[in-house]
């Protein structure tokens, strides 16, 4: 249980907190009474609440313009999924190992959009539902809905995005509690990721060789899937805070190892055309 | 020795109790940990026994006042982990498949390069080589190798995580996310090789903060990390202002 320790952390490292709390200390006493109270599943929805009050009006728009993006990714994620889950699995995500990993990923893509509404205080139904969405891409893969190899390179362009986008946004987020949770969600989505690629190689023709890391490709997509080159591209870079990897520091570090060591991060607006190619007019991200 | 550090010795002991026990849950841990003054002092009192003002003062300190302290407690993280997986790829368990030795060696080569990435940001500020014990670990077990490499990773990626907000040059913050995640894929796939879809088995990660419910990963403060890697590394590592 993580509460006790981000409330620790909020003390350390956000030396403004008090003075932003201190007509608020009674949103924390609250909270703590409630604590004792309620039962462990009930936590993340006291959570939500805790720093909706703690960080409320004072919250910068732009930590809520993250979590607001953050969560329309996740909502595509658990929409695309949730809908898979729904097809026939004997010519699609078949039972076994396959579907048990899918639903696995499914699950954590909805626990992380019920965090998400709960930390931006949204109540009710989720602002997108299926429907808002065209997984096709507009008929670039056209049949994701009945071929599970197109299934596969697509979630795997999802994970892989969403991988690069939490960290796109972490300068945002620095120094505070929020933080830790967005990267918390960030680590699972690459091992979400990491899985996916090894279904991908499991699965997918002529794909046999992709690595759960990102491998050095000259364009930074290694999946093979040129449609997907929006989501990889900058992934070939191989210089990090100035420091050129290959070979570093005389060491046999080779230019894909060096790639794949650091998976790089893609900017919000980068973020934004890709994941609106999979939304409907309308309800596209600004 | 000054207050601050007697309570870092006592959260030490408390956590080396509860990981090597199972005598106190994490939440009971943190109630414990956060007690009052008195109960902390009358505890670290009685846990100094082993743990000499000497070996403090010949170790590394990472001193958490700043970034400086941070990068290196990553810096220590990642020379564990190289160092492992250099012993392993030298020498890979005989039931190993060569598609997991060309993995292995990849893996060592990212720990190469986030050590050395390390070291050259760090520079001068750079803490020594940490002397490491693997001597629980057998390397010519499969098992034994890939039950510790889980380890490393979700211990990895859990410190990184807990790590991130002490972070303080926008530059570093995204390269240690740009590292965690490199972290957790090899978790995953290590996780998959000891039992095929337990890449991101949450549920099994509660003690190092995942929190299956609400889909989050690990994260933990660098004392907790230290007090679970502590016994791989010889070398005393003092952690203070944290």
């Amino acid at each position: 249980m993580n509460i006790l320790n981000i409330l620790d952390e909020i003390e350390k490292v956000d030396g403004e907190i008090y003075e932003r709390l201190s007509p608020r200390r009674s949103a924390m006493r609250d909270f703590f009474n409630v604590g004792k109270k309620i039962s462990m599943a009930a936590v993340p929805l006291a959570l939500g609440g805790l720093f909706k009050k703690a960080y409320g009006q004072t919250n910068p728009a732009s930590v809520n313009e993250v979590l607001g993006f953050a969560l329309a990714l996740e909502y595509l994620e658990w929409n695309y999924y949730n809908h898979a889950l729904t097809l026939a699995n004997s010519t699609y995500i078949p039972d076994g190992p396959a579907r048990q990993a899918i639903t696995t990923i499914r699950n954590h893509e909805r626990a992380h959009v019920d965090l998400l509404k709960g930390a931006l205080g949204i109540t009710g139904s989720d602002q997108y539902v299926y429907a808002d969405f065209d997984f096709t891409a507009g008929g670039t893969f056209a049949d994701v809905d009945t071929n599970y190899q197109t299934f596969l390179k697509v979630a795997t362009a999802f994970e892989d995005t969403g991988v690069r986008a939490y960290k796109g946004q972490a300068p945002i987020l620095k120094g505070m509690p929020v933080l830790t949770t967005a990267l918390q969600i960030h680590s699972v989505e690459a091992r979400h990721a990491a899985h996916l690629r090894q279904m991908v190689a499991a699965n997918v023709t002529g794909a046999s060789g992709l690595k759960p890391w990102i491998a050095y490709t000259a364009n930074g997509n290694d999946t093979g899937v040129s449609a997907a080159d929006a989501v990889y591209a900058g992934e070939q870079n191989t210089t990090q805070a100035g420091v050129q990897i290959t070979g570093i520091n005389g060491t046999a570090v080779t230019q894909s190892q060096a790639t794949e060591s650091f998976d790089e991060f893609l900017t919000g607006s980068d973020v934004k055309k890709i994941a609106n190619l999979f939304i409907k007019t309308g309800k596209k991200l600004a | 020795m000054t207050m601050k550090n007697n309570e870092l010795e006592t959260k030490s002991e408390l956590q080396d109790e509860s990981l090597f026990k199972g005598s106190l849950g994490r939440r009971s841990f943190l109630q414990y940990a956060g007690a009052s003054a008195a109960g902390i002092a009358l505890v670290a009192a009685g846990c100094r026994k082993d743990r000499g003002v000497e070996n403090v003062m010949t170790g590394a300190t990472l001193d958490f006042k700043n970034e400086i302290g941070v990068l290196n407690y990553a810096y220590a993280l990642e020379q564990l982990e190289a160092a492992f997986y250099v012993k392993v790829a030298s020498a890979p368990p005989s039931s190993f498949t060569t598609a997991q030795k060309a993995y292995f060696q990849d893996i060592q080569f990212h720990e190469i390069a986030h050590r050395e990435f390390f070291k050259n940001v760090l520079s001068t500020a750079a803490i020594g080589s940490l002397e490491v014990d693997f001597s629980s670990i057998d390397f010519t077990s499969a098992s034994s190798v890939l039950g510790a490499a889980m380890t490393f990773e979700d211990l990895g990626v859990a410190a990184y995580n807990g790590a991130g907000v002490r972070i303080t040059t926008d530059a570093y913050l995204v390269a240690a996310g740009k590292i965690v995640s490199v972290e957790a894929r090899h978790a995953a796939y290590i996780r998959d090789i000891i039992s095929n879809g337990t890449f991101a088995d949450l549920s099994s990660l509660s003690a190092l903060g995942a929190d299956n419910s609400k889909g989050l990963d690990g994260a933990l403060t660098p004392d907790k990390v230290l007090a679970a890697a502590g016994k791989y590394i010889k070398t005393k590592i003092n952690a203070i202002n944290l």
